[in-house]
């Protein structure tokens, strides 16, 4: 065991579990002021219940060494996961570290998803939907990539901190529900304006010192391939951010801060599976076509097709984690991780082609999983709520809270 | 002149706007408000403290215009604010004596439009 590396990935846990905070507030901000409180308690109510549920079987299915669909339930209630190293995943820091860690990514990604219907899903509905997506989608897709005898695994394709397993997973399913749940209403007379936009810088900037962890603490021990992770990450973000700006600049006359907001967790996304495999200069191409695809995903191709994924859970994080994780397959190298793979640039063109089915794979079997359980769900209780509840907000309907009083 | 206030639900605000301008009526104040009329208000819970009949949020226009234009203006309040449910709102008209355009002190009709 190694001290370093233990402190290390305890800290990156928590700087990982900061992020459903501020991704709570990044997408808190973009609701009217009736709906945001619906949207902070269903990010902190998925820290509850996934928190709960991956002590109970969720790391057991996603990580148990098992059979390729998942890892069974050997080790359900943390039984057989002790205080010691698991060299299996990692060789120097305690079994039940890596555990949390993880943990606080299976909590990130379903709530990523809720972007897709925000402001019109029932709250009782919503925590079907989700224990059961954690349970059937994010645990078996978790377990195909990163477990021991996953078969994604066996093939080659690389996911460094989760590109394929949290966005490319959560921002298909976000746009299989957005399709499902429909429209928000009285949209057709345009989308309705974010309610607090320094929420949105706020949640940004949570979500960005937390990536720090979410991707630095991916390498499992504090050495060179945890820095290089760091690094790239920031650099990403920041050539993402500046991108989108320009690009506003060019297109509207005016650089907001939304945009330069969306640009930075675009260019953080797309990193994301890339980012203990390539160097620097790849992240500034990695982050500055982020930015351009998912500005053209939201911006032009989202209005056009007038589906309401409402806070662009697949324009963002979707497409920039489709990206990222195709451009692991051209920009990595072993140079940066020996363990991991040489990509196109490096004289490897299959990886590219590896990675492309590892994105396939996890689109098709995630959109129509999703599809399945939102339907039965939807048969059973109705997934959206009553047209006035609508109306009158979430927030009121929903919890019996308001957020902002008028008077006084 | 008459000065028409109108309480209506937050989100038929675009509605009734669309409606406005379509009669050609251009001036319109807005505030938000809380209020509640037969509707009662909804409960509200917060540590378990029930605080029960709370206000909900309503939108109050004040429309200020000639009297060839009361018509005009009660149709489309009425078009773009219906929703056929307790809780539409209501219009109140009420005289208005005076109005005078900062700008210019111009007074009266003309300085309504």
């Amino acid at each position: 065991m190694n001290t370093g590396d233990t402190a290390w990935v305890m800290i990156a846990s928590a700087l990982v579990m900061f992020m459903t905070p501020g991704l709570a507030f990044f997408y808190g901000g973009m609701v009217r002021r009736k709906n945001i409180l619906s949207v902070l308690m269903q990010c902190f109510i998925i820290l509850c219940l996934i928190g709960v549920q991956w002590v109970l079987y969720g790391y057991s299915l996603a990580f148990a060494p098992g059979q390729g669909f998942w890892g069974g339930f050997a080790w359900a209630g943390l039984s057989g996961v002790s205080l010691t190293p698991y060299a299996g995943y990692a060789a120097t820091i305690p079994h039940q570290v890596f555990m949390i860690f993880q943990s606080m990514f299976a909590i990130i990604t379903p709530a990523l998803i809720i972007g897709a219907f925000a402001e019109r899903m029932k709250f009782s509905a919503f925590l079907i939907i989700i224990l059961l997506w954690a349970t059937l989608i994010y645990d078996p897709v978790a377990h195909w990539v990163w477990g021991i005898g996953g078969w994604l695994r066996a093939i080659g394709v690389i996911d460094f901190a989760g590109g394929i397993v949290v966005h490319v997973n959560a921002g298909i399913a976000a746009l299989v529900v957005a399709l499902m749940i429909g429209r928000r209403k009285n949209l057709d007379k345009g989308t309705p304006a974010p309610h607090n936009v320094p929420f949105i810088a706020l949640g940004t900037g949570m979500l960005w010192f937390g990536w720090f962890g979410f991707n630095g603490g991916s390498a499992l021990a504090a050495d060179g391939i945890a820095v290089n992770a760091v690094v790239v990450t920031t650099t990403s973000a920041a050539m993402a951010g500046l991108v989108w700006a320009v690009i506003e600049w060019i297109r509207g006359g005016k650089a907001t801060l939304f945009g330069v907001c969306s640009g930075a967790v675009a260019g953080l996304a797309a990193i994301t599976p890339a980012s203990g495999f390539v160097n620097v200069t790849a992240a500034l191409i990695i982050g500055a076509v982020a930015s351009i695809l998912c500005y053209v995903g939201v911006s032009i191709i989202k209005p056009k097709l007038g589906y309401d994924d409402s806070l662009d859970v697949f324009g963002v994080h979707g497409i920039g984690c489709i990206w990222g994780s195709l451009a692991t397959g051209l920009f990595a190298s072993k140079m940066i991780n020996p363990a991991g793979a040489d990509g196109l640039f490096f004289g490897n063109p299959s990886l590219l082609l590896t990675q492309a089915i590892g994105v396939g794979v996890v689109l098709a079997y995630s959109g129509i999983g999703t599809f399945i359980i939102v339907k039965v769900v939807d048969l059973i209780m109705k997934i959206r709520v009553k047209d006035k509840d609508e109306s009158m907000g979430l927030d009121l309907t929903q919890h019996h809270e308001r957020a902002y009083t008028v008077i006084e | 002149m008459k000065l028409i206030i109108a309480i209506i639900q937050p989100d038929k605000l675009e509605d009734v706007k669309d409606e406005l301008y379509k009669a050609d009526v251009n001036l319109i104040t807005v505030s938000e408000v809380l209020g509640h009329g037969r509707q009662k208000g909804i409960t509200e819970i917060y540590r378990g403290a029930v605080e029960s009949g709370n206000l909900l949020r309503k939108i109050r226009l004040e429309i200020a215009v000639n009297e060839n234009f009361v018509d005009a203006t009660l149709k489309a309040i009425k078009t773009g604010a219906k929703t056929g449910e307790t809780g539409d709102g209501k219009i109140f008209v009420l005289n208005l004596e005076e109005c005078v355009r900062i700008r210019t002190g111009e007074t009266g009709n003309v300085a309504i439009g």
